[in-house]
């Protein structure tokens, strides 16, 4: 078996050279019209990894199915990367910084930057771990193993889901002293622990301008997805969204994990011979932590 | 490696089952909810002719608006109800018998239509499979398509009026429901349809792919296949990676209408009032859409011209001139068309530097667009050509493409594109060069692989008929229609009465509706013989055409699984027609060169 596999390998690298540049596959050198020749020309066309009757990259078409579908998820996150990317370079100066924003963390009053959203990314990678773990005891068929690793897979992912609503509930809810939106939409915020400083534009205020903003501007907490007491509204937007957008894949990936996972309950692959279907929801539940790594990159870290 | 070979075996033996079953099946399963690739391809091709057939239905229409703008037609106000009072054309529903038009023809028509038709009906039986990878997301593909298609239907009939925005849907115009009548619920409903149709190409492009990746039959390497399969896989690889992009920009949409986000708005005042939208850029939109929509337009043709290759190749009875070339063309023409979308943006205040990198790029389209002319022209060179329906609407396909090619040179020139920019000269432009070309692709397809679909011919009178009005007719239409253009006719208006300058220009517009309407006549034959010969055309013989691809070694009384027998091997090109030292002049691609001694040559493949 892995004398073939090796073999195969070979074929497969030397093949890739052949077709990338569209030249001839077979050895033309001095076919003419000889039987046994002719009959070398076919033999070699059919046994080389793209000569048909076999698949090229020797997996099953779901799992390209897989592939395929993941290219596509990809451009659609770059499209709603890039789009975020050109609208806060053109507001740099009213762009919140996360360091600001995210600075919860659960039973801890003190502020601290993003080691909330920190814990979130570790528990989404540890998930992909224990999902690799749950394939390679597939490939061992050890059922038991697979059920262990997938359940924890799928704690993993409930975990992220619920941390991600906990993220959501404190930036709508905002901070207790909250901003002043001018008639301009900017964002005067009110310093922390000094209620008579406002921020605008970077700059401290004090005094009767202060006073002249808390009178006319409107008084606001939170985020939502027309307002938000940070800066510029459109960081809200691209967050609820982008984040939203990614959490539903999450949580797809969990339902599906969660059937997959019934499914090796009940023996279902066990008796198929095969745990292929882990390796497929496998494939998706990786990309959607790569996804998750440019999301926090772009929003957290940049 | 043995997972993989279980997985080939139970394949097989599915569909082994399945054909041995057959006589089980209900109306249900064999008609509706089939996972057969050639009942879905006829579900497909029904579904856009039914669809191509409204759309077009509305272009007459506006096109009787624009010939005789001061005419009170009463038929339109029993046809339209309040959208034609008084026999007047209300001139909001001109607008969404444009969008819509333009819609339907792009995407239901030209893509799913197309594409849905033409790659579920070939890439099995041209490949050598029993069936796409997946049956049921095949079946799921085709649903998607009926309910997006059900849902743009639906949209005619709501109050408010369909979308009215134009096809390519720019905010803000689309994103404020108070903006127009149509950017109300109309626009909601375009929407929904639209991620149902976006749904609908992923699950039927991945499978193509796959398929022709993973279930080519024994000896059908990469370089035997057909040029209509790798037209097929090129243009399912553009839509993978396109309209993922307009999904994005759809969403985002989406939440700028009805979630009250700003990603596409700024500063908009409504009767002097502010919107709360602020910060967005419309432009976002236009980038996103485009990424998407240039893409789209070779979506659109390249399956068309992968279909004449094969209809011209067979009809002149010589080997397509440069299959190789063939290839590399169109898979330049897709990485093109993802660097090019800029074009249709060159007055959008983008950086002039910028403008002219899209120049570039757009201007290099022309090289392998080209080199494919060249060859479709080598190829009917001293051929003995048959003048079969099929052949003349696959050379009228090359003429169009010519034709439309040749203003995309003015329009990819940003120079120039600024100065006609949304006149008619463009409309005229793409009609020809991807409306057109793409339909007469489709038609020759339709002609050619009809005993295909339902094992009976259709009538060639009829179809010199219904090639000769239609080619008259579509040049009659648009070949005045750049004059229009480069006279400075805005498209999308309602009238242009209010002109002066254009009043001498209203001659040309009715020369073009009273040809307008013959083609929708010539439509009509058409129709008349499709839907006839369905049921009363000719037997056809197995081999209609005298073809090399195994599609015809397939029965035609369409069996499940497509061979009765073991999928035959394939031993050479498709491709062998009119070889010297041989007396037939074709050699079916199952044909082995051992069988063949007096034709061989060094070069075969």
């Amino acid at each position: 078996m892995i004398e073939i596999t090796v073999s195969k390998n070979i074929l497969q690298t030397f093949y890739f050279e052949n077709t990338l540049y569209f030249r001839p596959q077979i050895n033309n050198g001095n076919v003419f019209s000889t039987p046994m020749s002719t009959q070398s020309t076919t033999h070699q066309a059919s046994t080389s990894v793209w000569g048909g009757g076999k698949s090229p990259f020797n997996i099953s078409w779901g799992k390209m199915y897989m592939w395929f579908f993941l290219v596509s998820d990809a451009f659609t996150f770059s499209s709603l990367l890039v789009a975020y990317g050109t609208l806060r370079h053109k507001y740099s100066a009213s762009w919140p910084n996360a360091n600001d924003v995210f600075t919860h963390f659960p039973f801890i009053h003190a502020h601290v930057p993003l080691a909330y959203v920190g814990l979130m990314t570790f528990i989404l990678i540890m998930s992909s771990v224990t999902m690799v773990l749950a394939v390679d005891a597939g490939h061992k068929r050890d059922n038991k193993s697979v059920a262990l690793w997938l359940g924890l897979t799928i704690i993993g992912g409930f975990m992220f889901v619920g941390s991600q609503a906990w993220e959501w509930y404190h930036f709508i809810k905002g901070t207790d002293q909250g901003a002043y939106i001018l008639a301009d939409h900017s964002v005067a915020r009110v310093k922390e622990g000094a209620e008579n400083i406002l921020i605008l534009n970077g700059k401290e205020i004090s005094g009767a301008a202060a006073e002249q903003i808390k009178a006319t501007g409107e008084f606001f907490q939170g985020a939502n997805l027309v307002k938000n007491e940070y800066g510029n509204p459109l960081f809200g937007d691209f967050f609820f969204f982008i984040t939203g957008f990614h959490g539903f894949h999450v949580f797809s990936g969990v339902i599906i994990n969660l059937i997959i996972w019934f499914n090796v309950l009940d023996g279902i692959y066990r008796k198929r011979g095969h745990y292929e279907q882990i390796e497929k929801t496998g494939l998706y539940w990786h990309f959607v932590d790569l996804v998750w790594v440019f999301v926090f990159t772009f929003f957290y870290l940049v | 490696m043995d997972t993989i070979q279980t997985l080939h075996e139970s394949h097989a033996a599915d569909a082994h089952h399945t054909h041995h079953h057959e006589h089980e099946q209900t109306f249900w399963t064999k008609y509706l909810f089939t996972t057969d690739h050639k009942v879905i391809s006829k579900q497909f091709l029904i579904t856009a002719v039914f669809m191509a057939f409204l759309a077009m239905g509305m272009s007459m229409l506006f096109r009787l608006q624009l010939a005789w703008p001061d005419v009170k037609m009463p038929f339109l106000e029993s046809l339209l109800g309040q959208w034609g009072k008084d026999g007047k054309l209300d001139p909001g529903f001109y607008l969404a018998l444009v969008t819509i038009h333009g819609t339907i023809m792009v995407f239901f028509v030209l893509t799913g239509g197309l594409s849905g038709t033409f790659s579920n009906l070939l890439i099995p039986l041209q490949i050598g499979a029993r069936d796409m990878a997946s049956g049921l997301l095949n079946m799921l593909s085709y649903w998607f398509f009926a309910g997006s298609c059900l849902v743009m239907f639906i949209s005619l009939f709501v109050e408010s009026g369909p979308a009215s925005g134009g096809w390519t849907i720019y905010p803000p115009l689309s994103a404020l429901p108070q903006a127009i009548a149509g950017s109300g619920l109309g626009m909601d409903l375009w929407l929904v349809s639209m991620i149902f149709f976006i749904v609908s190409s992923l699950l039927g492009g991945i499978n193509y792919v796959t398929t022709v990746i993973n279930l080519r039959t024994k000896g059908m390497s990469m370089t035997r296949l057909p040029l209509t399969i790798w037209a097929f896989t090129i243009t399912a690889i553009l839509g993978i990676l396109s309209f993922p992009v307009l999904f994005a920009a759809a969403l985002l949409l989406f939440f700028d209408r009805t979630f009250g986000t700003s990603f596409y708005l700024t500063d908009i005042f409504i009767d002097g009032a502010p919107l709360e939208h602020i910060g967005g850029s419309p432009i976002l939109f236009e980038h996103l859409f485009w990424f998407l929509g240039h893409p789209e337009v070779y979506i659109v043709i390249l399956p068309a011209l992968g279909l004449a290759s094969e209809v011209i190749s067979v009809n002149s009875r010589k080997p397509i001139f440069g299959y190789k070339a063939m290839i590399g063309s169109m898979g330049l023409i897709a990485f093109l068309s993802c660097i090019v979308w800029g074009h249709h943006m060159f007055i959008t205040g983008m950086n002039p530097f910028l403008g002219s990198v899209f120049v570039v790029t757009t201007l290099m389209v022309a090289i392998p667009s080209a080199v494919k002319v060249f060859n479709y022209i080598a190829t009917l060179w001293r051929g003995n050509i048959v003048l079969t329906p099929a052949m003349l609407f696959a050379i009228g396909l090359v003429s169009f493409f010519i034709s439309g090619g040749l203003t995309g040179i003015i329009l990819g020139d940003s120079a120039l594109d600024i100065n006609i920019h949304d006149t008619y000269f463009v409309v005229a432009h793409f009609h020809i060069v991807m409306g057109a070309s793409a339909i007469f692709g489709m038609l020759a397809g339709v002609y050619h692989w009809f005993p295909r679909m339902f094992g009976r011919l259709m009538n060639k009178n009829l179809g010199y008929i219904h090639f000769w009005l239609t080619l008259i007719s579509v040049y009659g239409v648009f070949f005045p229609m750049h004059f229009i253009g480069l006279a400075g006719v805005p498209r999308r208006y309602y009238a242009n009465t209010a002109y002066a300058g254009f009043d001498n220009l209203v001659g040309i517009n009715e020369l073009i509706t009273v040809f307008a309407l013959l083609s929708g006549v010539a439509q009509l034959v058409f129709a008349f013989n499709f839907f006839y010969s369905i049921f009363k055309g000719k037997k056809s013989p197995q081999n209609p055409w005298k073809s090399n691809t195994l599609e015809w070694t397939a029965p035609l009384s369409d069996v499940h699984g497509n061979w009765p027998g073991e999928i035959p091997t394939v031993h050479r090109w498709p491709y062998d027609y009119g070889k010297p030292g041989h007396e037939d002049d074709f050699i079916p691609q199952t044909v082995p060169f051992s069988a063949t001694p007096g034709s061989n040559r060094p070069d075969d493949h």
